[in-house]
């Protein structure tokens, strides 16, 4: 039963012949084999973008699994990697500190102790497991009280925006322990590795490739195990999932759990990276954004969310740096003519077209 | 402070953020009970209202073209509306997560259109004399304007209730909420109903986006303070009961003004959401629930 649900995502490459399946076996490789060499071939600056991005793309393998496969829109994942970002900022920021100093943040809005909250992350331990728990218990916890009570669909959808809202605004609002609106920066080491050292930026580069890779591959055996076809069901038939005597409020709990984590672990490499982490990036739009990364790509697709998530980052960077009004309308073009003409997105077209090229 | 005489000026304060809230969450609970979908750009609505108020005091000057205003916003943001159903959401019947993505979209279209059009910084609609004093009841300090947004609220609602209640369209809009199909077999244009109640929903936040910009300026995303509240009311409220998003739109208003008593807004916010997902424990299908036999609803 799962092979069939799987062909539909892998085609069958039988013809020898076939340049295109060929091309479909190669292009993948030749990528990876790219993106593992790409610290030599590219500039500082480049590579840093690129390792970002690498890390958003994690969470959109995430949203693959509950959105495409799930049925479950969120509009608050934003939250998730907000938490993963700021519990890593939040122990780089102390890791550097002498003695008995509060962050320099925290003495310009006249605070004169650390909150307790903050001491445990002086442990770098502590700050990693936390930067994976906390995110994963508040995302359990939250669509669990929603989904339990058979809440779902665009009700889920409105509530987690809410939720995006709210954790934007409090984290602007609570300048002396969250850093307000600029958010947490200025980050020297992590484990002892100072961050700026050529090693360090390679290997992390290589730390966040693999990540990626890894949850590539594991959402993609989850997907094909019993549990994807459990929530594919869910998402096409809830009712009668119960009717055949399964409950979908785990399985839908489990899914988004596991993008949640996915999320803050995002977060966490994305802070790693890019110096920074603040509430503009955690809010609605962000929130939204990561959704359209996906609707690119291809809801359906694992592999559609990696290709939308780095192409759409990069075509962020360079159009938004040039023409930051164009942007704002090509992005919203973008969803609307995405989500009303393409719904596979990306992937689906290219799906498309190898269909109808292996048709003559 | 005496907690009495701070919770009257807040208590008043609430009514009319209520009121806000309603309005705004009118034509959303309206259409979702008769499409099942959301249109993000609703608070775009409200920024055109806002926008239209500040054109029309260009042209009318004096002391009521806050009034004209009011049916020129109406009339505006209904024939944009009118659009937005025609080109977007009625080719994404039955995509309900996808109405949300496509009119987010336009939402962003429609705010950074306004950005250029009229300036980042917004324009300020000066409320007219009779509007900008205060006068006093019973100890309480009243603003007039936020009386006439609370007046103006009674008003639309009665009217929206009439529509509703006493009209031909009022029943075809009713039967549709109650069954589709069947309203279709018995010959009522299902999309003609959806159009009306999208136009005049949309035309409601219009009205809104005035009454907001007697409060402060207009900017390119005014309408993104109230419409997530907006939001959370259609959710509490339940199917397109117009009862149940009145009911809703007054608790989560009440609520956050009595909560910035206590905390500041960001808090109240907070609890704004727990006390909409808690009350979903208790009544998941809303303040009212439509009764219907069927189980996908």
């Amino acid at each position: 039963m799962s092979e069939a649900v799987l062909s539909e995502a892998l085609p069958q490459a039988t013809a020898p012949r076939d340049a295109m399946a060929v091309a479909q076996k190669i292009v993948p490789w030749a990528l990876l084999g790219l993106a593992i060499v790409a610290p030599w071939l590219l500039s500082t600056y480049d590579l840093n973008l690129l390792a970002r991005f690498m890390a958003m793309a994690i969470l959109a393998l995430g949203l693959v699994l509950i959105w495409g496969h799930g049925g479950i829109l969120s509009l608050g994942h934003g939250v998730f990697f907000g938490l993963g970002g700021y519990a890593l900022a939040m122990h780089m920021k102390l890791v550097d500190l002498p003695q008995g100093e509060i962050p320099d943040f925290m003495l310009w809005s006249g605070r004169e102790a650390l909150p307790w909250w903050w001491e445990p992350f002086a442990s770098p331990w502590f700050a990693v497991a936390a930067l994976l728990i906390v995110p994963a218990l508040l995302a359990g916890l939250f669509c669990w009280a929603v989904f339990h009570r058979r809440v779902g669909g665009t009700y889920f959808a409105l509530i987690s925006q809410a939720l995006a809202l709210a954790f934007a605004t409090l984290l602007i609002s609570r300048q002396d322990v969250t850093g307000g609106f600029n958010g947490l920066t200025q980050f020297s080491s992590l484990f002892g590795f100072g961050l700026t050292r050529p090693s360090v930026v390679f290997g992390l580069y290589w730390i966040t490739l693999a990540l990626l890779c890894l949850a590539f591959l594991g959402l993609k055996l989850l997907l094909g195990s019993r549990f994807g076809v459990l929530l594919r069901a869910t998402r096409d038939g809830e009712n009668r999932m119960r009717f055949l005597g399964y409950s979908p409020t785990p399985i839908k709990v489990a899914a988004f759990t596991l993008s949640a984590l996915l999320a803050a672990l995002a977060g966490a490499l994305f802070t790693l990276h890019a110096g920074v982490i603040s509430p503009a990036m955690v809010g609605v739009v962000p929130s939204i954004e990561m959704v359209i990364w996906v609707a690119v790509g291809g809801r359906y697709s694992l592999a559609g969310a990696i290709v939308g998530a780095l192409l759409i980052n990069i075509a962020r960077d360079r159009v938004s740096s040039a023409f930051p009004e164009l942007w704002l309308y090509l992005m919203g073009l973008l969803f609307i003519v995405v989500v009303t003409l393409m719904p596979r997105g990306l992937a689906g077209a290219t799906t498309a077209l190898i269909e109808k090229v292996r048709g003559r | 402070m005496d907690s009495a005489a701070l919770l009257l000026p807040q208590l008043f304060n609430g009514l009319s953020v209520a009121s806000l809230y309603l309005l705004a969450a009118v034509g959303l609970a309206l259409s979702f009970g008769l499409m099942r979908v959301i249109n993000m750009a609703h608070g775009e609505m409200l920024m055109l209202g806002g926008y239209l108020a500040w054109l029309t005091l260009m042209v009318v000057p004096g002391g009521f073209g806050i009034i004209a205003a009011l049916p020129v916003a109406f009339l505006g943001t209904a024939a944009i509306g009118a659009l937005v159903h025609m080109g977007l959401i009625r080719r994404l019947a039955d995509r309900p997560l996808d109405t949300l993505l496509a009119t987010w979209g336009l939402s962003l279209i429609l705010q950074q259109a306004a950005r250029d059009l009229f300036g980042p910084i917004g324009v300020e609609v000066r409320a007219p004399d009779w509007l900008s004093g205060s006068f006093t009841l019973a100890g309480v300090v009243i603003p007039s304007a936020r009386l006439l947004i609370i007046v103006m609220t009674i008003l639309v609602l009665g009217g929206i209730a009439a529509l509703l209640d006493r009209t031909r369209v009022g029943l075809d809009i009713r039967a549709v909420n109650q069954d589709r199909m069947m309203a279709s077999a018995t010959g009522i244009n299902v999309r003609a109903v959806e159009l009306i109640v999208f136009c005049v929903g949309s035309g409601v936040a219009g009205v809104a986006g005035v009454l907001l910009a007697l409060l402060g300026p207009v900017t390119p995303n005014a309408g993104q303070v109230y419409i997530v509240p907006a939001f959370l009311v259609v959710v509490m409220g339940g199917l397109g009961s117009l009862t149940g998003t009145s009911v809703a739109a007054l608790i989560l208003g009440l609520f956050t003004a009595l909560a910035q008593i206590f905390v500041d807004v960001s808090i109240a916010q907070m609890l704004m959401l727990v006390l909409v997902i808690l009350f979903l424990q208790v009544r998941p299908q809303g303040v009212v629930a439509v009764r219907s036999r069927a189980l996908d609803v």
